[in-house]
Parts: C-alpha cells; structure tokens; sequence
C-alpha cells in the first residue's frame, strides 16, 4: 500500500492544486509543495530502515530477496494484468530521486509561472505521479499505463508554458514517445501472447514473465526475442535517448519552461535508462548479449556527438541538452557493458545527472527568466553581478564535466571501468568524452559567468541574483552532489542486490517471492 | 408462419420502438409540443431497452429466418438504445434553441432506431436489407432536417439538404451495390439466409460468382462503414447535417452496421477467400492512413471528427481481419479479436457520442446571437477551457481516447486491437496502425492545445469573425452539461477500470460458441 499511497498523493495533490487555483492564482503552489512534502515525508519514513541498513552493508529485502515492498491486487483479471507495485534498491533510490527533483521543479516554478497556476501544478504533480508509477510498476500493462500518463501533462506543460517555438518542440516531444511507445506495446503484447501459447493464460506480470524467459524450454526464440526486445530498446533510446533517436531531445529542453526542463532532464530521461536496466537486460538476456555491441557502440557515438554538439551551441539551454545526450551515452554503455561494475557506474550516474542536469537547467532557467535571453553571447561577466546564482553555475557545470569528489565523476569512471573488461575498444572511445566534457563545460563558465559582460547586459536594468528560495533548493542539490562523489557507498549497497539479480535473474527465484 | 409468445417477447423491442413511433407520430400531429414528443421518445427508448433486459438472459431465439435474437444481438440493441437515448437528449437542447417543426424529428430518430436494431438482430439478406433501407431512408430526412432560427427565419438551410442530398444519392448506390452483390450470393449458392450461405461455401467451391458478390456487398458495407475509397461523402455529410443527427450517423449507423458484419463472420464460418482477405486488408491500410493524413489540415471540427472515424473504422478493420484468421482457425478457436472488434465498437460509439455531444451542447447554447450554425469550426474551440471548463475538459477526454491514450476506454479500445493483431500475428497492418496513431496524435493534439490556449492578440483577428468565441459566456443548459460531465466519467471510468464491460463482452462472446 505504501507506493500507491504515495503515488496518489501526487494525484490527489494535482487535482487539489488545481481546484486551488480557481480560487486564488498563489494558492495552486502551496497546495503542491504540500503535497510534495507530505509524499517525502510519508515515503521518506517508510525508507529510513531500509536507508539506515544501507550506509553500512547491503539491505535485506522484506521478503529475503532485493524487494523492499510490493502491493498487488486485480486490476483487469481477464488479461492477467494486475496492479503489482514495488521497489527494490534501484526503484527506492530513483523514486527518492524523483521527489526531491519535484521540489527543486516546484522551487524554479514558484515565481515563474504566472498564468494558469492551477493547470500548471496539476500537470507538474502528475508527470512526477507518473514517473513514480513507472519506477514501481511490477506489471508490463501498469508500466506502460503510467509510461504514457506521464506524457500527457507533459506536453502540456511544454506546450502552454514553453518559449517562443513550444507548439512545435512539445508535438515532437510527444509523438517521438508516443509512437516508440506503442512499438512497446506491442512489444509487451508479442511477448504476453508468445508466453500465453506456453501457459495457455495471459498474464502480464512481469516475475512470472521473467521466470518464463529463464526457463530453457519456454522461452522465446532467438529471433523473436530480438525483434520483442528491439520494441522496448526503441522505446527506451528514445527516451533516453541515444543517437539517432535524439531529435526531440534538444528542442523540448530548449523550449520547455525550467520547471519542465528539470522535470525532462532530471527524471523523465531517467525513466528510459531505468526501463533499459529493469526490463531489456533481464527478460531478454540472450537477445540484450547479441545486440550490446550495437548498443554500445549508440552509447559512444552519443557520448561523442552529443558532447561535439554541445560546444557548438550559443542557446545555453540547448547546449546543456546536448550535454544530457552525452551524458545519458555513458548509462547506454553501462548497461549492454552488462557486468557490476558498469551497471554501478549507470546507476551513480542516472542519479548524478539527474541531479546535475537539474541544477543547471534551473540556473540556465532563472537566467532566462531574469534576462529574458536564451543567447550565450548575450550573457558574460554575470559573476560580478550575480555572484551567488554564477557560483553556483561554476559548481555545477564543474560537476558535469566530471571532476573528482563530484557524483558524476564516479559514474562515469565506474561504466569506464566496468566497460573496459567487455569491449576495451568502446571504452577507450568513449572516454574521449572526458575530454570533451570540459570543453563545453569551460565554455560555459568563461562565457556566460567570466568575461566582459556583453552589450546586451551594459542597457543597464538591475539583474537580481538568487533568492533564499532559489539558495535553499540549490544548496540540497549541492549537497546531494557531494554527497554522491564523497561517499556514494551507501548507494551503492542500496542498489546492488537489485544489480545482482538483474545480471542473474535466477538469483531472484532462488528466495521465493513474497507477494 | 407461426410465432410463439416466446419469439414476440424476444422481438418485443423492435414492436415496441415501431409503436412509440407511430404513437410519436399521431401524438405530433395532433398535440405539437416538442418537450412531450421528446419525452415520450426518450421513454418509448427506455421501455424498449427494458423489453432488451427481459429478454437479455435467455438463450438464443429464432424468429422466423429472418431475425435471430440472441445475447449478441441483445448487447447491440442495448447499445444502440442507451446511445439513441442520449441523442434524444442532445436533440431537444439542439433543437429547443432553433425555430421550426422539430417534431417530427423524434418520429425518424425512432425508425431510423428500428431500423439499426432490425440490423444487428437479422440473419437473413433480406431483414438485413429492410433494416439497412429504414435506417438509410429515416437518415436522407434527418441529414436534411432544416434547421431554422429562432429569431431570425431568412437564414437558409441550405447546408443540410446539401448534405441530405449527397448522401441520398451516395446511399442509393451503395444499396444498390449491395443488393446486386446478395444476387450473385444468391444465385451462386441459392440461399439467403447467411447460415445456410456459410453451409454453402464451406461445402462448395462456388468460384468468381461469390468473389464477385462479396466485392460488391463490401462497397456497399463499406459506404455505411465510410472506409477510404467510400468515404467521400463523409466529411459533407458530417458537416451539413445537424450535430445530434451527425451523432447519430456516426454513431449508431456506423455501429451496427459493424455489429452485422461481425456476426456475418461468425455466421460465415470458414469464409475465406485470400482475394477478400487482401481487399480487406488493403482498405483498412488506405482507411488509417487516409483517414488520418486527411484529417491533418482540417479547420472544421465536424470534418476533422469525420475523418478520425474514417481512420477509426480502420482499426476496426484490423481487429475484424483478425477475426478473419481467428474463424477459419478451429482448432483453437480465440475469441480475442472477437472481442476486440466488440470493445472497440463501445469505445468508438462512446467517444464518438461524447465529442458530437459536446458541439451538439455547444450549439445549443448560442440561441440569442442569431444564427443557427453549428459550433465547429476551429476557432470556436480556442480557449475554450477558460471559457467552458466542463466541457472542454470532457472533450479533451473524447479527444484523448480517440488518440488511444491512457486513462481513457480508447486506449483499452486499442490496447485490444494490438492484442487481436498479434494473436493472429498481422504485422504489417499493426505496423500501419502504430503510423496512422502517430499521424492522428497531430490534429488531436493540436485541437487539444487550442482548448486551452490562452487568447493572444493573433487570434483577436479570427474573434472578430467568430464572434461566438467571445460571446458564448450564456450558461448551458444544467442538464446537458450533467450528461456531458457523464460522458466523460464514463470515458475515464471505463479506460481506468474495464473488467466489468470486458466480463460482459466476454460472456456475449462465449455464448455464440456452443
């Protein structure tokens, strides 16, 4: 009950902030950071044990396997589909993610948006609704359910809230998902029907779907397993996403307003690996093995391409998107690079980026807003005059290229690491990426903090630099940063029996299954 | 010919339909006050889907060759009646606000109800003839019904006998294709009854005469059912005819025409001709494409809706070649596409009702600006959310569900046909079917966006034209917006919690295979 309590919460909280704001165009704030407070709070405590165990070793699941808690009940009996809900490390960790990345969303939203409150904290609460949905789905059906939900307020909030070209940025965002959204179901389907010609029942639970893949003689054949895989590789790259599929990518963060573009880069890309790490690798082992080259190989183009474009960019949120394909390049390796290590470093660097994408896009967001231009030559010698928000920028764009005592530095270090054992070649190409990070990232803090300030800052109107408001959500971000390169053991610990089974789904059924 | 009382209470919903019309009928002509004819249709409706409920938990009856009334044709009649029931409804708010003789109106709304429900109850060429003639013919009327204004009674009503027109002319030629396709069947296999035509192909290779025949029943079918290269009178008509009569095209007409053909399959066991599975096949293909491709730079609501049903007819499509493979496979009969088609056939009426329902509401409230116009055209939807949260809300679910997105019946709706589709493992359609969705996403997405724009001084140009946009703060009637909030909560009830609707489904299902 646990997760879908806290899943309705954001709901509830959505339609609240709604009503709210037909009352009084504040109140719809308020009413989210409420509901945003009282899920941590609620979710939050129901951790700590869990949290406590893993500073010092591997936390035990409830049920002596890797899962914390599971709730499920019919939802649609004929079709097998049920409403199975759980977490184990991995999902814990990412949907801890996901509630702190809500409140620094709410924090860059909370004088930016202006108009149509109401709307905007439903939408806001909803997508998170979601993403919380997708990181506990324990049924194919119910994944794909919350999978497409959270779309939805998302192009809204794109669409409605966005810049200048947000009609155009939100309708690609959209049908770039939507449409490898349904290759997944269809995949999901193929697959529900392959094990039903075996077992003569639908069911869409994803245990007794894996249990099926494991088994010798039931599972698919090579060749379908590819093609069914293929369907949720699709769906998840472009999500991710992975060059060629990153069209959409550049223009939905660009136009977004900050609150959605923390929202997309912190969580919803996240949401793509998280689906590579839970599903494809372990439901389609032999299948995930022949096709990790080309994966891989994705992985480092992205790496590559994505940093190469990112230094040729003058909008400041378009360079920090191309940056997130660059970075997301590294989880795509980590991944097919299949072994502990590098699924480690995946894991330490979804949660990193997640975090250091947030941070910047806020910081590149309140820039906009402040002075209403997206341009880097527009901006320059901003520390002089708003020292505290071009501190923070520094610290962040530092983090991003990677630098020692930082989350992202052991993310990308451990995939490195990791991937070094399978494909040495790769690994040695995509650690030019370390290269270019600081490029881009230098680029950004000789540009918009140091330097002259450009003609366009001299008109001479007063910049205000951060709020307390704006220093208490960047300080948590900060923390969280450090606290993830300093001593990102206890993640580790908390995610590994996750990790085991996912490299060894068997080990899963070894301790049975409490639900 | 003898009928016993248990056949006269199995037909007893299509006496009583024919009876409340006449006494619709008589009761027009002497006491004209459109409320009492209203609701004595709307109970006329009701009392009849009480005679469906006596008779929905018996077993299958016979009645003559003609009908067979059984939990199939039960659950179809059920779902005509409750659908007609609400466009009764929409009806009177539609036409309360127009000036002119609406009375005998409800007399065609009623036959045209017969004639639908003789459609999905018939076993036979022939009632399935009759039946398609009474709705067609009810339909030319309806489409042409005038529509005057309440103030103003110069305004012409040239647009919906434009639209009577077009579709009494393209109606009667598709009749006629179908009626000369039922004589090839009939001197191939000399038989009408569809039984004993399935008997018939199943034993004997009747060769090009069947072909033949079925080809052009299939243009006939596939005129009601509007599927591209016999669509082109859809967006017209659409748009000419009144919005409640334009619901009840799209709904009823449509419904049980599909719920005929669908039981034409099961009746038809083992018919299968590769020629017509690729006929098929390819219609549904240029169905969902064109349909949607079309759609994309329509202005007119009516007509983007009109092409969004061409598209949706479609899917059904898909799911109804599935049931193609499914019949002629015995050995393990899967009722799943059977399914299929009868869940989307639901979602599609629902959704369909629910958009047509809210310009039908829509136009009925914009009585004192003097014209009598439907509320359809593109502008008249901008912003409509900060004018009409209700309804625009409802309609952003109609829309949502015809896009198949979560949370509303059309993705259940959808989510079926994909599991039909790979149970008979058509890739190629489903591969269509994954581009035509990706298409519709464009327009109702760019639809959905327009409900809730804020105005902008681009807009301000197109206000002045459309004065309505600005004006209709005029409250709606308390009834229709309750219907329509009802709608809607079904939408989102029926794409949140299916199982019951798929319980019943499949028991209506299970019980044709004995």
């Amino acid at each position: 009950m646990t997760l879908l309590t806290t899943i309705s919460i954001l709901f509830v909280g959505g339609i609240g902030a709604w009503c709210l704001g037909r009352i009084d165009a504040r109140l719809p704030r308020w009413g989210a950071l409420l509901a945003i407070l009282i899920d941590i709070v609620y979710f939050g405590q129901q951790c700590v044990p869990v949290l406590q165990l893993s500073v010092n070793a591997m936390p035990p699941g409830l049920y002596g396997n890797s899962w914390f808690f599971s709730y499920t009940t019919d939802w649609i009996p004929q079709f097998g589909i049920h409403l199975a809900l759980g977490v184990d490390g991995l999902s814990l960790a990412l949907n801890l993610l996901t509630l702190f990345l809500g409140l620094v969303a709410l924090s860059s939203a909370w004088d930016e948006i202006v108009e149509r409150s109401g709307f905007f904290y439903f939408n806001l609460l909803w997508t998170l609704a979601g993403v919380v949905g997708i990181f506990s789905s324990l049924d194919l059906f119910l994944f794909f359910f919350f999978w497409e939900i959270m779309l939805i307020p998302m192009y809204f909030i794109i669409s409605l809230w966005g810049h200048e070209n947000r009609v155009h940025a939100a309708l690609k965002f959209f049908i770039f998902t939507q449409v490898s959204g349904l290759l997944m179901l269809f995949a999901i389907i193929a697959l529900v029907y392959f094990n039903k010609m075996q077992t003569g029942s639908y069911t869409f639970d994803y245990f007794t779907l894996l249990s099926q893949q494991l088994s010798e003689e039931n599972r698919l054949p090579e060749k379908s397993a590819l093609w069914i895989m293929a369907g949720f590789f699709l769906a998840f790259t472009v999500k991710l996403p992975a060059v060629p599929f990153h069209t959409w990518l550049p223009d939905a963060h660009t136009q977004a307003p900050t609150a959605g573009s923390v929202i997309l880069a912190g969580l919803l890309l996240k949401t793509g690996a998280y689906g590579l790490i839970r599903f494809v690798v372990p439901l389609f082992p032999t299948a995930a093995h022949t096709f990790a080259p080309v994966a891989m190989t994705m992985g480092v183009i992205s790496i590559l391409y994505g940093a190469k474009l990112a230094y040729a960019q003058q909008d400041l949120k378009r360079l920090i998107a191309y940056t997130s394909i660059s970075h997301m390049g590294f989880i795509l390796l980590g991944v097919f690079a299949a072994s502990a290590l590098a699924l480690q470093g995946a894991i330490l660097q979804m949660l990193a980026h997640g975090i250091s994408s947030a941070a910047l896009f806020a910081i590149a967001g309140s820039l906009q807003h402040r002075l209403h231009t997206r341009n880097i030559d527009n901006m320059g010698g901003l520390s002089a005059t708003i020292p505290r928000t071009a501190a923070l920028g520094i610290f962040f764009s530092i983090a991003a290229l990677g630098m020692p005592g930082l989350g992202n530095f052991i993310g990308e270090t451990l995939v490195l690491f990791g991937a070094f054992a399978i494909n040495p070649l790769l690994t040695i190409l995509a650690a030019l990426g370390l290269i270019l990070s600081p490029i881009y990232a230098l680029k950004i803090i000789q540009r918009v903090f140091h330097g002259e300030p450009s003609a366009f800052l001299k008109n001479g109107h007063k910049i205000h630099d951060f709020s307390s408001r704006e220093m208490v959500s960047m300080a948590l971000l900060v923390i969280a940063i450090i606290a993830l390169g300093v001593k990102p053991q206890p993640v580790i610990n908390l995610v590994n029996p996750a990790l085991t089974y996912v490299l060894n789904p068997q080990s899963i059924f070894i301790s049975q299954i409490g639900h | 010919m003898h009928i016993d009382l248990e056949q006269l209470i199995a037909v007893l919903p299509i006496i009583s339909l024919t009876t409340f019309s006449v006494i619709v009928m008589l009761c027009a002509a002497f006491y004209r006050r459109h409320a009492l004819i209203a609701g004595l249709t709307f109970f006329g409706i009701v009392f009849s889907l009480a005679c469906v409920y006596l008779q929905s938990g018996s077993s299958a009856v016979a009645v003559t060759s003609l009908l067979m009334i059984d939990r199939f044709s039960c659950f179809f009649t059920a779902l005509i009646l409750v659908t007609t029931a609400v466009i009764t409804l929409f009806c009177y708010t539609y036409f309360k606000a127009r000036e002119g003789l609406q009375e005998e109106l409800y007399i065609l709304l009623l036959t045209a109800t017969v004639g639908a429900v003789v459609l999905v109850s018939s076993a036979h060429f022939a009632s399935f003839f009759l039946g398609l003639e009474i709705l067609s013919v009810s339909l030319f009327a309806m489409v042409a019904y005038p529509v005057t204004s309440l103030t103003h009674s110069d305004h012409s009503a040239s647009t919906p006998l434009e639209a009577g027109i077009k579709y009494l002319i393209l109606s009667g030629i598709s009749s006629a294709m179908l009626a000369l396709g039922m004589a090839f069947i009939f001197a191939a296999t000399s038989t009408m009854d569809i039984v004993a035509i399935g008997k018939s192909l199943s034993v004997v290779n009747h060769g090009y005469y069947v072909i033949a025949g079925v080809a052009m029943m299939i243009s006939g079918i596939g005129f009601k059912l509007s599927l591209v290269p016999f669509h082109m009178w859809t967006p017209d008509v659409y748009q000419g005819a009144p919005a409640p009569v334009t619901a009840f095209l799209a709904t009823i007409s449509k419904s049980a025409m599909l719920a005929l053909v669908l039981r034409g399959f099961i009746l038809l066991e083992g018919f299968r001709y590769d020629a017509i599975v690729w006929g098929v096949s390819i219609i549904a293909i240029a169905s969902m494409l064109g349909g949607n491709l079309l759609a994309l730079k329509q202005n007119n609501i009516k007509r983007l809706l009109a092409y969004s049903s061409i598209s949706h007819s479609g899917y059904i499509l898909v799911a109804f070649l599935s049931v193609m493979s499914a019949v002629s496979d015995t050995a393990h009969p899967d009722q799943i596409a059977m399914e299929a088609v009868t869940y989307y056939i639901v979602t599609y009426v629902l959704t369909t009702l629910t958009a047509f329902g809210v310009i039908s509401v829509l136009s009925s409230a914009n009585l004192n600006l003097k014209e009598t116009r439907d509320i359809d055209h593109f502008d008249d939807f901008q912003g409509l959310y900060w004018r009409r949260p209700v309804v625009a809300s409802v309609f952003t679910l109609a829309l949502l569900s015809s896009a198949g997105i979560p949370l509303t019946i059309g993705f259940i709706g959808k989510f079926y046909i994909f599991a039909a589709g790979v149970s008979s493992a058509l890739w190629t359609l489903l591969a269509v079917l994954i581009v035509g969705s990706g298409i519709g996403l464009f327009y109702y997405l760019r639809l959905i966006l327009a409900l809730f724009k804020t105005d902008s001084a681009e807009d301000s140009v197109q206000k002045a034209i459309y004065a309505v946009s600005a004006n209709d703060t005029i409250a709606l009637p308390l009834g229709s917006r309750w219907l329509i909030t009802a709608l809607g909560g079904l939408i989102l009830l029926l794409g949140i919690y299916p199982t019951p609707l798929i319980a019943v489904i499949r028991g209506m299902v299970q019980s044709l295979y004995p």
